[in-house]
């Protein structure tokens, strides 16, 4: 076992995917020499060259609108977007495009591509480097949305993704590049399954849904009303679309209370779908009505640290959440 | 470069074939049977000329929706063409999911496309990117409307291609009007082969009303790419010589004499006369190409409006490959 970062390991399941199958390249802003600005890519353009680590002009959607074309002649590319702010110029690409391709051809043409992007807040990037982008993709049906929290899972999501044979977006919570640690396995392929969620932390008085940064901050937040006698069920989502539905009832159904926390803006955020399936599918489970925590409805992340403290969950805001719901 | 008559003559075939087949869609919307028509009546010469300057079902076609003689060329067949009309189970673009003219067609090569313009111009340099990356012959063709030239998809999907030395050929089908706005609101040059001098490839503007001289452009163009020196830019003019669509009025926008000035230049009659006059179109050939296209599309009328839909079930899939439930 090797302790890595999270970006570690996702530089390291792009190397060992582009090692495996020749079709596998990389698109995007400064990917090459530079090795991206957070440098995932570092050292992949040297090792592969200008051929699989291609610097793309500065344009998002052909980012990925050449992307889709690569992946229908039968290319599997990684299209990297160097922030999640900057996707949406793709939006058209990514949902009228890569998600609907293979519904609208019956089948007879897909899009298998990962679309990568850095995203969330925390980090001191204002309004246009800290946005969390996922409910407006996760709504869309024929596109996989996946958020990795931990770096054997970021190395694991990323080289299924790859695999995929359908378009899958692949959010990074920058703000755990470098701050997120773990074990991952050396010598041995290590891929991480699309679909399924995973409970990081058992638990019996309060479910806590989290993905992300703020999976991270969950198990802190956890670990702190624990010391009070609060038994917190943390669930790594893990992927967003499609979500695993039987793992979020199992553990309502277990705890009889759930807390839903991401940084994204609470109305109509990620959130209000996992309310909505516990409202429908697990109401006579419920000990304590359903409770988001989620950043306010200002348009972004304000850059000064004390309005972006204001605008962030964090493990202190979550553990308060979780007393008040233990409480109930 | 001079065509061998059998090439001629099979380019005509096309033609009025696409011709008849979309004369017959019009009837059949006023008759009711259908709901929706988007025409490519008065643009088959300049389609007929690309589609046979490309290896058919080798090279790579992203097309846009008033290419039915393209289409037709590259191999759909009218019967295709008439279940996708009606919606009927068994149509090949999209399994009767897409509205009509929404072409696709795996077998050659050529990828589906959706209803936003210009999108499909991106996945042409992708498919590009691809076959170069690939180290193979092939060429991508990709079709637009003048109109669509405006979009930003269009202008980073041809950079994309100048920059990498793309095998893309962006072919612009100008019929002077996007729905009832004209050129003149669309883009301030004069011709959309204009818009390459800034991008960094050749740009040709070309009489799209006669198929020879097309072929010959678009024959220099697939040279060019398979060579590996890029990407071209040609602009076919062509009449629109229809509304827009089944739900267009274009007389709110455009006088008839404009429109009977058009059809002073059927591309499909003086390709007609033009082979007549080179003695190698008889009357009597002519007139079994004729019939034989009207069997073919009162065939494929027959055969659709027979044809059963499909079970509303099939709705609910492939939203993703694991779902696809055929070979």
């Amino acid at each position: 076992m090797a302790e890595m970062t999270l970006i570690e390991a996702l530089r390291q399941a792009m190397d060992e995917e582009l090692a495996r199958d020749e079709r596998v390249f990389i698109v995007g802003e400064d990917v090459g020499a530079r090795g991206g600005v957070f440098r995932a890519t570092l050292g992949l353009f040297d090792k592969y060259g200008p051929d699989r680590v291609i610097d793309s002009p500065l344009a998002e959607l052909s980012i990925i609108g050449v992307g889709i074309g690569a992946a229908l002649y039968g290319m599997r590319p990684i299209c990297e977007i160097q922030f999640a702010d900057f996707i949406h110029p793709a939006f058209n690409q990514i949902v009228s495009e890569a998600a609907r391709l293979c519904y609208r051809s019956n089948g007879e043409w897909t899009a298998p591509m990962v679309i990568r992007a850095p995203y969330g807040g925390g980090i001191g990037g204002g309004l246009y480097h800290s946005q969390s982008i996922e409910a407006f993709y996760a709504h869309v049906p024929g596109l996989k949305v996946v958020v990795p929290s931990n770096p054997h899972d970021a190395k694991g999501l990323l080289k299924s993704a790859v695999r995929d044979p359908n378009p899958v977006l692949f959010l990074e919570p920058k703000k755990g590049y470098r701050l997120i640690k773990g074990e991952v396995a050396e010598g041995e392929e290590i891929l991480v399954p699309i679909g399924p969620a995973r409970v990081s932390r058992p638990g019996r008085d309060v479910s806590l849904f989290a993905y992300g940064m703020m999976h991270y901050y969950a198990l802190q937040a956890a670990a702190a009303v624990a010391a009070e006698g609060i038994e917190v069920e943390v669930v790594d989502l893990r992927t967003l679309a499609p979500v695993d539905r039987p793992a979020i009832l199992a553990s309502v159904r277990k705890t009889g209370k759930a807390l839903i926390v991401h940084e994204d803006n609470l109305t109509g955020g990620y959130g209000a779908e996992i309310a909505a399936i516990l409202a429908e599918e697990a109401f006579t489970d419920l000990d304590a009505p359903v409770r988001r925590l989620a950043a306010p409805d200002v348009p972004g992340v304000p850059f000064s640290h004390p309005m972006q403290d204001w605008f962030m969950p964090d493990p202190a805001k979550i553990a308060a959440a979780l007393r008040e719901l233990a409480a109930y | 470069m001079t065509l061998p008559n059998d090439v001629l003559l099979d380019m005509y075939r096309v033609m009025l074939l696409a011709r008849r087949l979309d004369e017959r869609a019009w009837v059949l919307h006023r008759q009711g049977k259908i709901a929706f028509h988007i025409s490519g009546i008065g643009q088959e010469a300049a389609q007929v000329g690309a589609a046979f300057a490309l290896r058919r079902g080798h090279d790579w076609v992203a097309p846009y929706y008033r290419d039915l003689a393209l289409m037709l060329a590259l191999g759909m067949t009218p019967r295709d063409f008439m279940l996708s009309l009606m919606g009927k189970a068994g149509e090949p673009t999209s399994g009767a999911r897409q509205m009509p003219s929404h072409w696709s067609l795996r077998s050659a090569n050529v990828v589906s496309h959706s209803s936003p313009v210009a999108t499909q111009a991106c996945h042409a340099s992708g498919i590009g990117l691809a076959i170069k990356l690939s180290g193979k012959d092939q060429v991508v063709l990709t079709t637009i409307g003048e109109g669509s030239t405006a979009q930003g998809e269009w202008y980073e999907a041809v950079n994309w291609a100048a920059v990498h030395k793309l095998p893309v050929i962006f072919l612009v089908e100008n019929n002077v009007y996007a729905i009832s706005v004209r050129q003149d609101k669309q883009m301030a040059v004069a011709s959309a082969a204009d818009k390459a001098a800034g991008l960094g490839l050749p740009g040709a503007s070309i009489d799209g009303l006669d198929p020879i001289a097309m072929h010959t452009a678009m024959d220099q163009a697939a040279d060019r790419a398979r060579r590996g020196e890029g990407p071209t830019l040609l602009e076919a003019r062509v009449h629109r010589l229809t509304p827009h669509s089944s739900d267009d009025d274009d007389r709110s926008y455009r006088t008839r004499e404009e429109v009977e000035a058009m059809k002073s230049e059927d591309p499909l009659r003086m390709f007609h006369d033009r082979l007549a006059q080179r003695k190698l179109l008889t009357v009597a050939a002519a007139e079994a190409l004729e019939a034989q296209a009207k069997e073919s599309v009162e065939n494929a009328v027959q055969f659709a409006l027979e044809a059963p839909y499909p079970p509303a079930a099939d709705a609910a899939f492939p939203v993703f490959v694991e779902d696809v439930r055929h070979g």
